[in-house]
């Protein structure tokens, strides 16, 4: 048998491209699912062939916010909450640009849900990507609005008293044109949906339910991360298409996963242009100076 | 650039229309905003105006949306701003410190109204003097102008895009109720005769090109989003090449930077009209409004035969510390009216460093300062009177 | 009559009447047509219809500096509460003008030069209400020389929407024709003007 020499060059990983190397190691935990989304992210991207010049990320803070320093696109890690409305603006300054959001469910969906459903309802064309942990990760794992009622966090030491959002239902509401939930054990099909979402004109919205072994996981009896991914096999249920108000995350019985929402709507901008076409008239105020002219 | 963004011409105006007309002419295309008194007609007015420039106008969910998607447009290589008064510019605080920690461009209207809280919302204050200056978390530096007129209003506006081209950061228009309600004449220039300021752009290629590596006057030529560079923009700390670096190290790095491009080049920031300085017993230092009561009651002095003299703040931030350093060392007294009870006179009394005394004419807002209490300070101040 | 270097006019009435309209009119007129300096400034309450609202303009050769009126020397009510609230601040010798309908309760206004016309009377008879401020304008230009009347004129017809324009020049003349009549039976009689 014939032994290959191994290469002088260090090796080369078929995702290098996309990736600022230089900032590798990240600063993810163990176990963390973040790294499995980011390289869905990534694939996706790559399954697209879209020109990656005329593609941005556009996150907020946390642990998921990071993922915008490790991309190698124009990349924006903005403040908490914000990235939505930042994306909006940059969206619309430059529309030949797809701009991915990427962030956390403390972030979109607590001190940045304000933006989320106005963005929704705009129909800014965006893809969000959410990483739903059930926790603020970065800060040691505290109550988010995706906490599962009972669920130990270091801030609902007793369990959490408060119903969680369905972060899929709300964004239908909103508006969205596409709305999709996987979890971090369905690679292909979690890469697949942020092809789809990212070819749809309009607000798309992917959730991505991931372990957090460190903190959620640790502390919910969730086990090793590769115990959470089981869990996931063993609960999650694919029900494309039903309504995703009935898309439920009961984390007793069985977690709903799967395409809910794949509409066409008018995007802002298509809106934007048709109104001010339709309204080209004169303007309100005269356009001309007024008063005499000078002899 | 189309006729239609220029309006040039005579007009009888108010200050928030000629702020956004002076936006206009800097070639301002993007506005996001949220209404609310008194700035609510600069964004009425750009809601109309933009989209026949082939513009953007956004009204946002919030203020703290608004200023995010004015820095987002930023990046994406439109000159972009944003207007608002009291409430909504402590909402715009956070993301103003993001404008300046990623050097991002932009122009953020404060039409004061009187505070705290809901305050008087139809009425004059200038209240937000510290709160521009220092209002987000952490320190930096700031420019910040501030217009007594309409016709100010469209000139500082396009200092302000200038200025904030020039030097990468947000720069903060200080207006206030009476300047933005007040209709007066504004003569706008045609077109070419306005100066106006292009981001200046990298010209390494991809790959030898550091976002924050500064040029000779301090500031980074800036690559924006889909221009082939694939940039990196964080809040974080971050080194030259815009990569976060958790350190004191990478800390000194970029502070020293974006403090020094604003401090080294004060002199072609700071702006002040001085009258009557040379043979000048007290000398009134005076922004916005309230430098029209100050110049009032400075010619009145005259015309009584009293020596005073006029300095009017255009710029407040940077304060221009080395004027007021040396006219405090020749003068009798400094005096400094304004609508709060007490904030840019600390500036004054910090550079007057002691060397006279230094009397305010303060008023709690809901009204301008009247010229005749101006005079009297000026004269309790010859007299050396408490 | 020539102008004195700097005058005064304090219009005041309720949101949707088109008092700061007026005031914008006025100002326009000075600035753009008789190329003077003007300062128009408003003030208004939270309501957005119906609330009192004010405009005051001042006029003059030189610079203005400071836009606030404290004793107006023209006073326009449009309104009751506008009368009574602003009546006492009127300077000695001051012009007091008011719409015969919505000013009904008036104190001695000795000193003062008056007048009054049914201004919203007037610009109902001629389509809208709305003009009133219109009809109140070209009656300021018969009564008192604050700044031309052609250019007061000229610049109604510039600041209303085209549509409007015949409309509100017919109100403006109305309204200037009526002061006219007013001054000349004055003058007959031999009174500068009325005192109530």
């Amino acid at each position: 048998m014939k032994i290959r020499k191994p290469s002088k060059e260090p090796p080369v990983h078929p995702k290098d491209s996309l990736l600022r190397v230089e900032r590798i190691p990240h600063i993810w935990c163990p176990g963390c699912g973040i790294g499995t989304v980011f390289g869905a992210v990534m694939g996706a991207i790559q399954k697209s062939g879209c020109d990656l010049d005329r593609l941005a990320m556009v996150s907020g803070i946390g642990c998921t916010g990071r993922m915008a320093g490790y991309i190698r696109l124009d990349s924006f890690h903005t403040t908490h909450g914000r990235a939505i409305p930042f994306a909006t603006g940059l969206k619309l300054a430059r529309p030949e640009t797809k701009v991915l959001v990427v962030s956390g469910d403390g972030d979109l969906l607590a001190i940045g849900g304000n933006h989320f459903i106005h963005a929704a309802r705009r129909n800014i064309d965006l893809t969000v990507i959410c990483v739903n942990n059930l926790n603020y990760g970065m800060t040691g794992g505290q109550q988010a609005p995706s906490t599962p009622f009972g669920a130990r966090t270091p801030t609902s030491v007793a369990g959490s008293p408060e119903e969680p959002f369905n972060f899929c239902h709300l964004a239908a509401a909103c508006g969205a044109v596409y709305v999709a939930r996987w979890t971090a054990l369905h690679i292909r099909l979690l890469t697949n949906a942020i092809t789809e979402a990212m070819q749809k004109r309009g607000f798309s919205f992917l959730e991505v339910l991931t372990p957090c072994p460190s903190s959620f996981g640790r502390r919910n009896k969730m086990g090793s991360a590769l115990d959470t991914l089981k869990f996931y096999h063993d609960r999650s249920v694919i029900r494309n298409g039903i309504d995703p108000r009935d898309a439920l995350l009961d984390y007793d019985n069985q977690i709903v996963v799967g395409r809910f929402v794949d509409i066409e709507r008018p995007t802002f901008t298509d809106n934007y242009e048709a109104v001010n076409l339709r309204h080209a008239m004169p303007s309100p105020e005269p356009e001309r100076p007024q008063g005499r002219r000078k002899p | 650039m189309s006729d239609k963004s220029v309006l040039t011409g005579t007009w009888f105006m108010n200050g928030d229309h000629a702020c956004c007309e002076g936006a206009l002419a800097a070639g301002c295309r993007f506005f996001a905003g949220y209404p609310i008194t008194p700035a609510t007609e600069v964004a009425e007015r750009m809601s109309r105006r933009l989209p026949e420039l082939g513009g953007i106008y956004i009204q946002m969910e919030d203020e703290l949306a608004s200023m995010a998607a004015i820095l987002g447009a930023s990046w994406g290589g439109v000159k972009a701003m944003t207007s608002t008064s009291g409430p909504g510019f402590s909402l715009m605080m956070e993301n103003i410190g993001l404008g300046i920690c990623t050097e991002t461009p932009c122009v953020v209207c404060n039409v004061q109204r009187a505070g705290p809280s809901t305050g008087l919302p139809t009425l004059v204050a200038q209240g937000d003097m510290m709160q521009a200056r220092w209002g987000s978390h952490g320190h930096y530096e700031i420019i910040a102008l501030s217009p007594s007129s309409p016709q100010e209003m469209f000139d500082f506006t396009i200092r302000a895009f200038n200025l904030s081209e020039q030097y990468r950061l947000p720069v903060i228009i200080l207006a206030d109720e009476v300047v933005g309600h007040m209709n007066e004449r504004v003569v706008i220039p045609p077109a070419g005769e306005i100066e106006v300021v292009k981001r200046r752009k990298p010209t390494a290629p991809p790959g030898e090109y550091r976002p924050y590596q500064p040029d000779a006057d301090g500031v980074a030529p800036m690559a924006g989003c889909g221009e082939g560079y694939r940039i990196h923009v964080t809040g974080l700390t971050h080194d030259e090449r815009g990569y976060p670096g958790m350190n004191a190290a990478t800390q000194e790095q970029m502070m020293e930077r974006l403090i020094r491009k604003i401090r080294a080049n004060r002199d072609s920031i700071i702006r002040t009209e001085n009258v009557f300085l040379d043979d000048a017993e007290v000398v009134v230092v005076a922004y916005g409004i309230s430098a029209r009561s100050a110049r009032h009651a400075v010619q009145e002095a005259r015309a009584k035969g009293i020596r005073a003299g006029l300095i009017k703040l255009e710029t407040v931030w940077p304060f221009p510390e080395e004027l007021i350093r040396s006219v405090a060392s020749r003068v009798r007294a400094l005096v400094m009216p304004e609508i709060n009870a007490g904030q840019m006179v600390l500036e004054m009394e910090r550079c007057a460093g002691g060397a006279c005394p230094v009397r305010m004419v303060a008023h709690h807002g809901g009204a301008l300062i009247p010229p005749a209490k101006v005079l009297d300070a000026v004269r309790k101040a010859l007299k050396g009177r408490p | 009559m020539t102008a004195s270097p700097e005058r005064q006019v304090f219009i005041t009435g309720f949101g949707g009447q088109g008092i700061v309209m007026a005031g914008d009119i006025l100002g326009k007129a000075a600035t753009l047509y008789d190329r003077r300096h003007a300062t128009m400034m408003q003030t208004y309450g939270p309501e957005a219809r119906g609330g009192s609202c004010s405009s005051q303009v001042i006029i003059s050769d030189r610079e203005i500096l400071f836009p606030c009126i404290g004793e107006p020397e023209v006073l326009i009510c449009m309104s009751q509460e506008g009368y009574t609230k602003y009546v006492k601040t009127l300077r000695r010798r001051g012009t007091l003008i008011w719409d015969t309908d919505l000013v009904k309760s008036r104190k001695s206004a000795a000193g003062l030069t008056t007048f009054n016309i049914p201004a919203t009377r007037f610009a109902e008879e001629l389509g809208s209400t709305m003009m009133a401020n219109i009809v109140m304008l070209g009656f300021l230009a018969a009564v008192q020389n604050v700044v031309s009347a052609g250019a007061l004129r000229d610049a109604v017809a510039d600041s209303v929407p085209p549509a409007t324009k015949e409309n509100n020049i017919r109100a403006f003349d109305r309204g200037r024709e009526y002061g006219e009549a007013i001054l000349k039976g004055r003058a007959k009689q031999g009174l500068a003007g009325e005192s109530a």
